[in-house]
């Protein structure tokens, strides 16, 4: 039998022990360590037949690019993406946990999952941590009831919208769409109002930069456009080329395939009790 | 222990009186002023708001006033230091004209004054609470600068103080060109004030656009924009889930 005290770990939520331990360093002088953030511009939009999604690929690190080319916009299911402003260790964390737990949900019911359970579901999750967990998304997917774009705050509020940004550049962003939005874009319409938006917030804010992402969802599926824009090439590339020195000399090749050790029986005996 | 150390005065440098002959905040506010570079001269646009906080006590605030012959100024911030700066500057201009020597400030001159004005008063710890924007033109050289209330000036084809930083100037650098019309330089600007009224929680839709070229200023009437509110998200939220918000 163990003598030790029963521990129980705190139900939800994060231990502030520390707190006070902290405020007393910060006076001394000691600074916490800076983590990255994607000071961002993200947007969707929806559009005749479902929903774009855009965003920046710069990831920061207090005033240093830690990342010129992250991905921020995050699978959550076949149908539903979703872009991830704030801490991007918060972003990557809540979305992956929310992806599993729509996987799950779909073998469950054996249906397609729809957008607003990725939104109760996310919106919980961050009510429960009270605005510590610092992700703010734009969730955009198509379901059987018809396209749909949300905006989640760090607190959990959530807002449906016909056009949304986030991030840093999210004024910027939305400038663009607040002048030049309408109802039943075409999807060559949209991408490109996408792209303007972003490019604006790449420009426009220093928090955003390097490339464009888009992803377009419909009812027929997605497209994710990786780098679907790069307004932000190398400025001077050396046009001999880049030569290397001499590699080892490769003398001879030999592959030798690993047999297989684990040999699959079929039918066997049921299991004894 | 530490506790009773730390209540030193933060600042110590200027003596206990000095506070309360010093701006700390502002109280009556004016928002965002947008201005561009046109064919003949200068736009300027400002909607006629003055906030006392949160409430929108004042609907009939001009924000943008004609300097001398040549130049237009317009001011967000503080209400009462933009009228302090316009008595500054109606003695400037007086003393200008009572040499009578037939030369006139022209616009960058008037920007170098309200710079001087503005950074000195910084200095010593007082400011004018406004972000100026300053257009003229004078001999056919048009001229657009502005002045924040630290003393940053500069000059350029497109300003905006405030929010319109954030929300106009990505216009801005989208859509401006040299040579913009006049119907084309009013369209811009209706664009930037339009999203700066969606956007910007101290705006009002009343407001005054202003031109001046070689021949002199005209304000115009106040007026408002159109605004549209017809998006079908907007109408049914709660479309894909019943109770949901």
């Amino acid at each position: 039998m163990s003598k030790s005290v029963i521990e129980m770990p705190p139900k939800g939520g994060f231990s502030f022990d520390l707190c006070k331990r902290n405020e007393m360093l910060a006076k001394k002088g000691v600074s916490p360590p800076s983590f990255r953030k994607t000071g961002t511009t993200i947007v969707g939009l929806i559009f005749q037949d479902g929903v774009i999604l855009g965003a920046d690929t710069r990831a920061t690190e207090g005033p240093i690019v830690c990342d010129k080319n992250c991905e921020k916009i995050h699978y959550m299911a076949p149908n539903i993406y979703c872009c991830g402003a704030g801490t991007a260790a918060d972003t990557e964390a809540v979305t992956d946990m929310v992806s599993s737990q729509l996987q799950l949900h779909r073998y469950h019911t054996g249906r397609e999952s729809r957008v607003v359970t990725a939104l109760t579901l996310l919106k919980r999750h961050l009510f429960n941590y009270q605005g510590y967990v610092s992700a703010a998304l734009v969730l955009g997917g198509v379901d059987v009831t018809g396209p749909h774009l949300h905006t989640i705050y760090p607190h959990g509020s959530t807002d449906t919208l016909p056009f949304a940004t986030m991030g840093s550049g999210s004024l910027a962003a939305m400038a663009v769409f607040e002048s030049k939005y309408k109802e039943g874009l075409t999807r060559d319409e949209g991408i490109k109002l996408v792209t303007e938006a972003i490019c604006s917030g790449i420009f426009n804010d220093l928090g955003s930069g390097s490339n464009v992402d888009i992803c377009v969802i419909t009812k027929g599926g997605k497209e994710y456009l990786r780098n679907h824009l790069q307004p932000n090439p190398r400025t001077y590339t050396s046009s001999k080329g880049y030569s290397f020195p001499k590699k080892t000399e490769v003398l001879l090749t030999k592959i030798t395939p690993l047999k297989e050790k684990v040999e699959i029986i079929e039918g066997g005996d049921a299991m004894e009790e | 222990m530490n506790f009773m150390a730390s209540k030193q005065p933060e600042n110590f440098l200027l003596g206990p009186e000095s506070d309360s002959q010093r701006t700390l905040y502002p109280y009556v506010t004016g928002t965002s002023v947008v201005a561009l570079k046109y064919k003949d001269g200068i736009l300027m646009a400002a909607d006629m708001g003055g906030s006392y906080g949160s409430t929108l006590r004042y609907k009939n605030v001009e924000r943008m006033k004609p300097i001398g012959k040549h130049s237009l100024l317009g001011a967000s911030g503080e209400i009462s230091d933009f009228q302090e700066i316009l008595r500054y500057l109606d003695d400037l201009i007086l003393y200008d004209n009572m040499w009578d020597d037939g030369n006139s400030l022209g616009p960058k001159e008037v920007h170098n004054y309200l710079t001087r004005l503005m950074y000195n008063r910084r200095n010593k710890f007082n400011p004018l609470w406004n972000s100026l924007v300053l257009g003229g033109v004078k001999k056919g050289e048009k001229y657009l600068g502005t002045v924040s209330m630290i003393g940053v000036n500069f000059e350029d084809n497109h300003v905006a103080t405030g929010f319109g930083n954030h929300l106009a100037r990505p216009i801005l650098r989208q859509e401006w060109h040299e040579n913009l019309s006049f119907e084309d330089g009013v369209k811009l600007l209706e664009k930037c004030m339009r999203v700066l009224l969606y956007r910007d929680r101290s705006a009002i839709n009343k407001l005054q656009i202003a031109k001046i070229t070689e021949e002199g200023v005209t304000i115009s009437q106040p007026y408002s924009l159109k605004t549209y509110w017809e998006f079908s998200a907007f109408a049914n939220p709660a479309q894909g889930a019943v109770g949901t918000w």
